[in-house]
Parts: C-alpha cells; sequence; structure tokens
C-alpha cells in the first residue's frame, strides 16, 4: 500500500547545535510516531534549535501536527525554537487550518530557516 | 431526471497500518464523485481523522476490530460514514480551547475532530450505546 515515508535527521552538538529533521511522504498516526522518535532524540541530546524540512512532505495529519504541539514549548523555554520550512501548498493548508501559522515561524527552505537560527 | 445514488464500501482491520488504503480509498470515490481536487484533500484528511480516532479511542488499536467506511454521492453531494462498534464518544465534547492553550497544557487530543469539523460541510453522529458509532461527514458537490 501506497504510505511511503521516511525521516533523515541531522542532530548538532556542541558550538552548531542545529538539528535537521526531514520529512518525507506521508506523516499520519501511522508514521507519526517515527517523527516524535527523532524530535525526541535531538532534544534529548541537547539540540532544541530545530529545522524541520517539509520540502518533500506530501501529507500530514493531526497525529504529526501533534509533535510539534508537544515539543514546542520544552524547546522553547529551554532557548531554542522548531521552525518549519519547505511546505508544499497542500501541506501548509492543513497547517493554517488549525492556526499553527502564529504559532510557529514557517520559511520558504532550509537554507533560510538556518538563517533565521543563526541571526537569533 | 433525479440523478442515481452510488455507494462504495470498505472493510478494514483496525490498524494504524490501514490508514494509507482508506485514504486511497475516499480520494478514488470522491475522483468518481467529481470532486474538485483540494476538495479531494480536504475529503482525504477528514475521513484519515475519523478512521485514526476509531483505531486509537474506540477499539485501542485492537487490530481483531475492524473499521468500516461507508461512502455514497449523488449530484448534490457525497457522504462518507466511519463506523465502529467500541467506546463511543461525543465530538461535541472535544475541547474548545484555542491551539496555544493545548499547547500550555501539554494537550493534543481533540485535534482530529476539529479539522473534520473544518473540513467537511456538515457533521453528525450517532450512537447507539454498546452497539454501533456511526460518524456521518459530507461535503456539497460544486460543480465547477
Amino acid at each position: 500500500m501506497a504510505n511511503p515515508f521516511a525521516i533523515q535527521t541531522s542532530i548538532g552538538s556542541g558550538e552548531n547545535d542545529l538539528s535537521v529533521v526531514a520529512l518525507e511522504g506521508f506523516v499520519d498516526a501511522h508514521t507519526a510516531p517515527q517523527f516524535e522518535d527523532a524530535i525526541q532524540k535531538a532534544v534529548d541530546s541537547g539540540s532544541v534549535r530545530i529545522v524541520v524540512d517539509c520540502e518533500k512532505l506530501n501529507y500530514i495529519s493531526s497525529a504529526g501536527l501533534g509533535v510539534f504541539m508537544s515539543f514546542i514549548e520544552e524547546v522553547r523555554d529551554r532557548g531554542g525554537d522548531i521552525k518549519i520550512c519547505g511546505l508544499t501548498p497542500k501541506v501548509k493548508h492543513t497547517f493554517e487550518i488549525l492556526g499553527f501559522q502564529d504559532i510557529f515561524e514557517m520559511l520558504d527552505d532550509q537554507q533560510t530557516a538556518l538563517r533565521h537560527f543563526s541571526g537569533s | 431526471m433525479p440523478s442515481i445514488e452510488q455507494k462504495f464500501t470498505l472493510q478494514v482491520p483496525s490498524s494504524t497500518e490501514n490508514l494509507a488504503l482508506i485514504r486511497e480509498f475516499v480520494t478514488t470515490v470522491g475522483r468518481q464523485a467529481q470532486l474538485e481536487e483540494p476538495e479531494i484533500s480536504n475529503l482525504e484528511l477528514a475521513v484519515d481523522e475519523a478512521c485514526a480516532n476509531v483505531i486509537e479511542h474506540a477499539y485501542g488499536h485492537d487490530i481483531t476490530k475492524e473499521v468500516v467506511v461507508r461512502a455514497k454521492f449523488d449530484d448534490e453531494s457525497l457522504r462518507v460514514s466511519v463506523i465502529d462498534e467500541g467506546l463511543g464518544f461525543d465530538p461535541g465534547n472535544v475541547d474548545q480551547d484555542s491551539v496555544e492553550q493545548l499547547i500550555h497544557n501539554r494537550k493534543s487530543g481533540g485535534l482530529g475532530i476539529r479539522l473534520i469539523k473544518k473540513l467537511m460541510d456538515d457533521v453528525s453522529y450517532e450512537i447507539v450505546p454498546g452497539q454501533k458509532n456511526e460518524l456521518h461527514m459530507t461535503k456539497k458537490i460544486r460543480k465547477s
């Protein structure tokens, strides 16, 4: 059954503590736990400046949105943030229905998101 | 001339693994009903949310249970019903807190039904305690 999902994580450390989590395919109630694990690993390793790259993300349901919600307060309390980039119009629509644009910074691409962190 | 109503049914084991199959089913029916692509995407997400609720909450990931998805459409509208025999819940009881408040309270529940209500034109629920729960979601067909 077509439910392709892949995740690539680059966890930063030391001076370069930026982490990038790149999502690909479909994030639903079946695959969201893998996304949650990736963010948890970054946070556990002390990296709280996280970019979630959604350039190759085709679909997200509330299970995936819930992952963003469950970590954002902790990472901000620890001086970090989760920035979202590369959303296609279809996926962005899902984020916007629930008003995520008022809570999360959404940027065009990964380079821009990384720049926003280095400027902060 | 009255339009002919067409009906479709999908019955799958209660596992999140089958959400992809459910999405393909409703997407195919949506195309047959000649919904426009953005409306098909909304339908796909709403039905995914409804079925994920059943799999995770009504059936508690019990794969021996089955989720039934019924779809029917005519010229005017497409109605999808998600049917289960698990623990019913009243979507009217869902937390109405803002997303900011949910984050602050470390809660993310209730997002699914909130999405369903925003994505569909009409949502209703029938509960027969201990027997059957049916969530009905309707989308009007707007001819371009």
